[in-house]
């Protein structure tokens, strides 16, 4: 029983890696390849990550996989609030049909992208 | 072969294909963001790979490995956007 729990969670966060993999290549600019790998990755490692806790069920392996999940957490927010910030002041250009820039000030002043 | 073994194969190979497509963004990439947000999700994944890769040998030892390339991936993008700063500064 917990390996049939094991082998979903494992098959579960390797399809979720696979639609951020797909995410990075199919958005249309930064921003949104961004917003899709972030999110989509870390839930999938976090559930490749459990699914490992499951299959050894051994304290020492057990604290390095939480210890991962909980770095990984932490981490990716702030690298891609990070990188976001050096993309936007270094004008990598938003995508055309972008309808809110909310770092580019009322309508009439928002710099051309 | 149990559904253990089955879902472990699979896994592999679906991690594989997806280094495989972020590796095409990270040549095709048309500005130096889109380059390295490709490496730090390369780096990601290797760390999912680690895990399953663990289950498929049956050895511990590589998980330590996980805990490093997480560290050494958070650094190495917090620098990059850091020097990026920096060139547009200048």
């Amino acid at each position: 029983m917990i390996e049939m729990l094991c082998g979903a969670l494992l098959l579960l966060g390797s399809v979720f890696i696979l639609l951020s993999a797909v995410g990075i290549l199919r958005m249309p600019d930064l921003y949104t390849r961004m917003s899709a790998t972030t999110k989509a990755s870390t839930l999938g490692i976090g559930l490749v990550l459990l699914g490992t806790i499951l299959y050894w069920r051994d304290f020492g392996i057990a604290s390095r996989a939480v210890a991962i999940i909980v770095f990984l957490f932490l981490t990716a927010p702030v690298a891609a609030h990070v990188i976001g910030r050096a993309a936007y002041l270094g004008k990598v250009p938003l995508w055309e049909k972008t309808k809110i820039d909310e770092l580019g000030g009322p309508e009439e002043d928002r710099r051309e992208t | 072969m149990s559904f253990m073994e089955w879902s472990v194969q699979i896994s592999v190979i679906v991690i594989g294909l997806s280094i495989l497509i972020i590796f095409l963004r990270l040549v095709l990439g048309p500005s130096i963001e889109d380059r390295i947000v490709a490496l730090d999700l390369l780096s990601a994944n290797a760390i999912a790979f680690i895990a399953v890769y663990s289950i498929q040998k049956n050895t511990t030892t590589f998980l330590d490995v996980g805990i490093i390339l997480a560290l050494l991936a958070f650094l190495g993008t917090v620098a990059f956007a850091f020097y990026l700063g920096r060139r547009g500064k200048r």
